[in-house]
């Protein structure tokens, strides 16, 4: 069973021998606006106390006076890394309350902007993670690649970070000409890329002495902690949300999940690095075999009708007008979706009263569980760790706080 | 694909597993049940949760050894106001059960869980933050999300959406 931080922050005479450190939250290698307060013994960790809050805006509560449509470009805002995971969650939440079928075309590009959302984030950790540890280079290798899928996103959605291109129903616009050929010259050269980031780090003296057997986590903590995704699996829990309970047609997809059975900082660097491969090569499949057919679903009163539809024929400005004006009511329920985002379990709990807006948006979040395994991880390790496992649980503060 | 009707009759949802479960363990406990958009509700009286979710993370047919989420929904101004959502994952069957617990306004208590799971450590604080509901037991129940010296608590329905000026 992990333990739980006792946060008893010691100031009782006699117990001077420790100090507090405040860390944060204006911290560079705290990744965002994390405060940790620390007890430390000359070096070593005794004590930590993360504390969260500091980018709390109130998502939730601003979801709940929104349409249901309107609710998409919210999603971004959590996590500024995995904006296409966000939306996809979302709207597979919505279209599962209204029982909306989506057609396989809008699927396989839902899947395949993913994971390219998946691989954009792991490669701001790489860098960033490196970053942190010393190993400058890297961080310049990964923002080049970066830079190329965030360029793809531009393409497809007009916007480089805040996509919101997937919608209730599909996607907001049909892909543009000659959109997938460059996707498949991106994925082409980027096994390469690859390559070039494993040769500075995997097997790198300096990398391995900062990262092996650091910050360990074993399975029963991870477990009982609520880690998900990487952080799960590096301490050898294999299970993948794409794979053992598949969402938008990843059952069509054959990938590899990585696991580890060593649980510290390298192993969780592996793992990651492992699923950049997996996700290019998910990428691939995806372009090779790319059904056609429409990318909206035939739902005229959930799904914006076409603009050339909508300037000829009287019923398609309606429901335009209907949609835009008064949004779309949904049949009153609650559902929990899930999906495997960069940073493990991503879930949206969405409750309809029956209304056009939702009652109750609830997204729980893979950094904010994944944030209570740290503790555990670096009591009585050494300060300078501290760094190493803060960058390896990958933890994005937007999402955290909502 | 046209949405199945909501099954809520026990007799008929008594095979499920999480439900025949919790039925073998307390028949007394499980208020209610629902099956709707394939996913699993059971509700249990409030004094019960902490032993139900003890009961299924070790039980040997659907052992749910994950938790996913602790959440609550206000359903103001009806009574029993609030419902605490707890979504429980089985890594092993790959299948979920939702847990809820109905609080009237007057007795805003639930044990905690962090016994059970120390991950439900930030989700409850959540929920007591933003909700104002109390759990027992818990070991630092404090605010996380606002400011401790906040009045009020943001997400519940009586609470303006721009604040309060």
């Amino acid at each position: 069973m992990g333990n739980l931080t006792l946060p008893v922050i010691a100031t009782e005479p006699g117990q001077d021998r420790t100090m507090i450190l405040n860390m944060g939250p204006q911290h560079p290698s705290t990744h965002g606006v994390l405060r940790l307060v620390l007890e430390i013994d000359g070096e070593t960790v005794i004590r930590v106390l993360p504390d969260i809050g500091y980018l709390h805006t109130g998502i939730e509560k601003t979801c709940e006076a929104k349409f249901y449509q309107q609710v998409v470009p919210m999603t971004d805002r959590i996590d500024y890394l995995c904006p296409m995971s966000n939306n996809l969650c979302y709207v597979l939440a919505a279209e599962k309350l209204l029982g909306l079928e989506i057609p396989p075309k809008a699927q396989w590009v839902r899947v395949m902007l993913n994971e390219l959302t998946r691989i954009n984030s792991h490669l701001v950790w790489l860098g960033t993670h490196a970053l942190d540890m010393g190993a400058m280079s890297v961080f310049l290798y990964c923002f080049r690649e970066r830079e190329d899928i965030l360029r793809l996103f531009e393409m497809v959605s007009g916007q480089r970070m805040m996509t919101s291109y997937f919608r209730i129903g599909g996607l907001a616009l049909e892909p543009p000409i000659g959109f997938f050929e460059r996707v498949k010259k991106f994925a082409d050269r980027f096994p390469t890329n690859v390559d070039e980031y494993e040769n500075l780090l995997t097997n790198n003296p300096i990398w391995k002495g900062r990262t092996k057997g650091v910050a360990r986590l074993t399975a029963e903590d991870a477990i009982a902690l609520g880690a998900t995704g990487p952080t799960l699996r590096a301490s050898g829990v294999d299970f993948d949300l794409r794979r053992d309970m598949p969402y938008t047609g990843y059952e069509n997809f054959k990938f590899k999940v990585p696991v580890s059975q060593d649980g510290d900082v390298y192993a969780r660097y592996m793992c990651r690095v492992q699923e950049l491969r997996e996700s290019i090569s998910i990428v691939g499949q995806a372009l090779a075999g790319m059904p056609e057919g429409p990318v909206k679903a035939d739902a005229p009163k959930v799904v914006l009708p076409d603009r050339e539809q909508m300037k000829t024929q009287m019923e398609a400005l309606i429901y335009h007008f209907k949609i835009v004006s008064e949004g779309f009511t949904v049949p009153a329920g609650e559902v929990y979706q899930s999906i495997e985002s960069p940073r493990g379990e991503m879930a949206y709990y969405v409750v309809s009263d029956g209304t056009a807006k939702p009652y109750r948006v609830h997204m729980r979040t893979p950094s904010y569980f994944n944030l209570q395994v740290l503790p555990s991880m670096i009591v009585g390790r050494l300060l300078a760790d501290v760094v190493a496992a803060i960058g390896s649980i990958d933890i994005v503060l937007g999402e955290i706080d909502r | 694909m046209a949405l199945a009707p909501a099954i809520t009759d026990i007799e008929l949802l008594k095979d499920h597993p999480a439900l025949a479960a919790l039925l073998a363990w307390n028949r007394a406990a499980v208020e209610a049940a629902k099956f709707d958009r394939d996913e699993m509700t059971v509700w249990v009286s409030a004094g019960s949760i902490r032993e139900a979710c003890s009961m299924l993370r070790d039980h040997k047919d659907f052992p749910c050894n994950f938790l996913e989420d602790i959440t609550c929904v206000d359903w103001y101004p009806s009574e029993p106001r609030f419902e605490v959502v707890y979504h429980l994952l089985s890594m092993a069957k790959k299948d979920r059960v939702r847990l809820k617990v109905k609080l009237t306004s007057g007795q805003l208590t639930v044990p905690s869980i962090t016994s059970v799971w120390p991950s439900a450590n930030f989700p409850e604080r959540e929920v007591f933050d933003l909700f104002g509901i109390r759990f027992e037991d818990h070991p630092y129940l404090r605010r996380i999300m606002m400011p401790e010296d906040w009045e009020g608590h943001p997400l519940r329905k009586d609470f303006p959406v721009e604040g309060y000026r």
